[in-house]
């Protein structure tokens, strides 16, 4: 596999739990935003405007001047029909980009087949989290999935380096062999020998790192700033995913909403600046989104699951602006009281495979959609 | 891989309705009997509870954590750690899998830790008393926002999640069902409902209030009546979805992974006629978990389903800590080893979601992977814990002088039994065939102590020893 310094590279940032697109971006001259926010309406003092039409959450300052110096593409309505509004199914949906039927493998993960075809890059894709998400999840596809990136390693407690050398070679023997006992047994093997691999490769990023940028205290700050560290040290890593919440917010919204989008708002522009000060930005996009929006009316103190959200797509290879539209909110117009979404997800996915990762999409969000272009090519 | 001698049976059963078993336990087992191992472990009253006085004494904070979860975690793995009724935590495991609620948002693990209790005490009891007591439960009022689900704006999180989650599953309900079902639930709600800040946290408790609940008539699930939320329980019970989906639980966590539970209503179960099997004995018990739970475990279908589940996290550390005796009583280090399960993906009273983990091979990532090979491989290869001298003894009284082989052999003995692939026990062999024959005399013991200690924590890194 040949890697370039300068491929381009895709960071998924997942805002867990379902975000509040009506108080995310705000359409301040529509009457039923306030006829529908009786308790969660946000005054026009506090927002933060950003055109003739719409404001953005008062704790999202960070975005709007991304927004504003021309970085940050908003899609709006994105979504898909029928939403079951149910986390978890919605979740899958949207990892596997199969909403008719469960689909067992992850629209990235098959990116990252095509990416790295014969799997010679353990870490071409990181999860910085606990657990795997879907989205990353294929045969034959290896994924380094890191909780701390400082203690990163297998076996780290046998103290003598000579048997530690000894037995994980072993190790690496017994999962590199094909046991031919299912497919579980299959995927424990190779999940072993990408840990030990990737483990070799990811070791050397926090030595490498250099930066004056401090990230603000959050756990996505520290998400965050583990993607720059490997991104830094030019590992050939191709696909970041990492994931905020919850955005669940059914009660007590208010100041909940406000400090999660505190909290990302922050991390994602120190993530931009740290990025920035080493020339690291060229060839990075980023893409917020969550697995549905929520209700149009405000149930007294939250909002509970809806439909149609909103996603944002980062980096200075992004044409700003806003694409899609907002959809309607009139009560006719609204399904079961949600926002009806008027842009397929997999559109934007489309857009993401092809025009910025050079990938086929159809084959990997099953079918043949599209999005207006928010993205000059990576070249 | 079925099992076939005794002991192996035996452990084969410990490991799913505990957490494991030393050798020595094992043989007192097979001196009763496989199903009279199974009566016992089912009559929790013949063993004395969990001493949760010493727990109390030296780790105060563990019984009122208060907002942080880490306290509450070590509080219930104290309890996992020594209880001598295994199954009775095993279950409360069980319904936290399928009941999960997160202090991420109850924020009050006080409550969640009642919660627990309840499983406890309830857990082999009546699952229609198990969802009374749920509805009424404070942390789960909270975790799905029953507590803002009012005459005149209802909140559909807890009708919902009860429908998808805790006995439906998708697809055998109506979003109009989800509606109705929620308001038969309006007024169910907590006190003392002050908020949170600037007052503090508070003791919650449940309250019914009659001018907050909608007596109005619903339509559930085709039938009409001013229900309230016993009702809906009741109509909930009648389903034969509601005991297939129990039943499929039950086999998910007690016999074989399953798909995950979102794919429960597209993909059929690994074993559609032990699931049936199982739902059959719910709807003739009247929904009584114990009976049900005996016919699993004197089940043909749970007799050869050795090594068929990935372990859990829980599984992992749990059955590591009781095998090598470290960790006992009211350890100063509970605490910290409280958070070893979230660091292999399952923080225990922090499940991601209502959903609950994910199963299965989904434990296993490099990340996770990484983990759980190095937290059982450090521990096994400590030849001066209890349990690993233990087996060390057990090891060495095989024979004064033994081969690699045989040092393999009965290190997997030990280990499980655990049966390997060929190629995996080629590696262990070659492994000890590197420092030839052991001997077991006086003077070579510590030696060949560190020698087969080493290979236990072979052993534990291997694909085969993520089974359980």
């Amino acid at each position: 596999m040949v890697t370039k310094e300068k491929d381009p590279v895709v960071v998924i940032l997942q805002l867990s739990g379902g975000n509040d697109y009506f108080n995310t971006i705000i359409p301040y001259n529509d009457s039923n935003y306030y006829d529908n926010r009786p308790s969660l309406q946000i005054s026009q003092e506090d927002m933060l405007t950003i055109d003739q039409e719409f404001a953005m959450h008062p704790a999202m300052g960070p975005m709007r001047e991304l927004y504003k110096s021309g970085n940050m593409a908003i899609i709006h309505g994105i979504g898909y029909a029928n939403s079951p509004r149910s986390h978890f199914r919605s979740m899958d949906i949207w990892h596997t980009a199969e909403p008719d039927k469960v689909g067992t493998e992850g629209w990235l993960g098959r990116a990252v087949r095509e990416l790295d075809p014969n799997a010679e890059n353990p870490v071409t894709a990181v999860n910085i989290g606990q657990g795997l998400p879907r989205a990353l999840v294929a045969p034959g596809v290896s994924v380094a999935s890191v909780a701390d990136l400082s203690t990163y390693g297998l076996l780290t407690s046998v103290e003598q380096d000579s048997v530690r050398e000894k037995m994980l070679t072993r190790f690496s023997n017994m999962y590199g062999a094909a046991l031919g006992s299912g497919q579980v047994m299959d995927y424990l093997g190779q999940t072993g020998i990408d840990a030990l691999k990737g483990a070799d490769i990811l070791k050397v990023a926090p030595d490498k790192y250099e930066s004056d940028v401090e990230y603000s205290e959050s756990s996505i700050g520290k998400n965050l700033r583990d993607v720059a560290t490997i991104h830094k040290a030019n590992l050939g890593t191709r696909v970041f995913y990492t994931q905020h919440g919850s955005f669940d917010t059914h009660a007590a919204q208010a100041p909940t909403h406000a400090d999660l989008w505190k909290d990302v708002s922050n991390a994602v522009q120190d993530f931009w600046d740290d990025l920035k000060e080493t020339d690291h930005d060229e060839n990075v996009v980023m893409f917020l989104f969550s697995e549905f929006g929520r209700r149009v009316r405000d149930n007294g103190s939250g909002t509970d699951h809806g439909a149609a959200g909103v996603s944002f797509v980062i980096g200075p290879r992004v044409n700003g602006g806003m694409y899609s539209r907002y959809p309607e909110t009139r009560a006719e117009a609204l399904e079961q009281g949600d926002l009806v979404p008027n842009q397929d997800f997999r559109g934007v996915y489309t857009t993401i495979l092809e025009n910025w990762l050079e990938v086929e999409a159809a084959p990997i969000v099953n079918g043949s959609f599209t999005s207006e272009n928010f993205l000059d090519s990576s070249n | 891989m079925t099992v076939t001698t005794d002991n192996a049976l035996l452990a084969h059963l410990m490991r799913r309705a505990g957490f494991g078993a030393n050798q020595d336990e094992l043989e007192r087992y097979a001196e009763i009997g496989y199903e009279a191992t199974v009566d016992k472990l089912l009559n929790l009253e013949s063993e004395p509870a969990v001493d949760e006085y010493s727990l109390l004494r030296r780790h105060p904070i563990t019984e009122v954590p208060g907002g942080a979860s880490g306290p509450g975690q070590a509080n219930w793995l104290y309890f996992m750690l020594n209880t001598k009724r295994p199954l009775q935590e095993k279950m409360a495991l069980f319904w936290h899998h399928v009941f999960a609620t997160g202090n991420a948002k109850v924020d009050n693990c006080n409550h969640l830790l009642d919660q627990i209790t309840m499983f406890r005490e309830e857990g082999l009891g009546n699952y229609r008393n198990l969802l009374v007591n749920l509805a009424r439960d404070p942390a789960m009022i909270f975790w799905l926002d029953n507590n803002e689900n009012h005459k005149n704006a209802p909140n559909e999180n807890w009708g919902r999640e009860l429908l998808e989650l805790f006995s439906l599953g998708v697809g055998n309900y109506t979003e109009t069902d989800v509606f109705e079902c929620s308001r038969a639930f309006t007024g169910w709600t907590i006190g003392a409902k002050m908020p949170r800040y600037p007052y503090g946290r508070h003791p919650w408790s449940f309250e019914f209030r009659a001018e907050d609940h909608d007596y109005t008539e619903k339509t559930f699930l085709g039938r009409t009546g001013k229900f309230d939320g016993e009702d809906i329980i009741d109509i909930i019970l009648q389903q034969e979805a509601c005991s297939r989906f129990i039943a499929r639980h039950l086999y998910n966590f007690f016999v074989e992974d399953e798909p995950q539970v979102p794919a429960w209503n597209i993909e059929e179960p690994r074993n559609p006629g032990a699931v049936k099997y199982l739902a059959e004995h719910l709807v003739e018990s009247n929904y009584e978990i114990k009976p049900v739970v005996r016919a699993l475990f004197n089940s043909d279908f749970f007799k050869e389903s050795a090594y068929k589940r990935v372990r859990s996290p829980v599984e992992v550390v749990v059955g590591t800590l009781r095998l090598v005796e470290d960790v006992k009583g009211a350890d100063p280090r509970l605490e910290a080893t409280a958070k070893e399960p979230g660091y292999m993906g399952q923080d225990i009273l922090d499940p991601p979601s209502v959903e609950g983990w994910h199963t299965g091979s989904e434990w296993i990532n490099s990340g996770a992977l990484v983990k759980r090979v190095n937290f059982v491989s450090d521990r096994m290869s400590d030849v001066d814990l209890p349990g690993v001298q233990k087996i060390i003894s057990r090891i060495a009284e095989c024979g004064e002088s033994m081969s690699p082989e045989g040092l393999v052999e009965n290190c997997l003995e030990q280990m499980g039994p655990l049966p390997v692939k060929d190629k995996t026990m080629a590696e262990l062999v070659a492994h000890a065939k590197e420092q030839g024959d052991l001997s077991w005399d006086e003077a070579s013991y510590r030696e060949s102590a560190v020698r087969a200690g080493e290979m236990l924590s072979l052993i534990a890194s291997t694909r085969e020893y993520q089974f359980g």
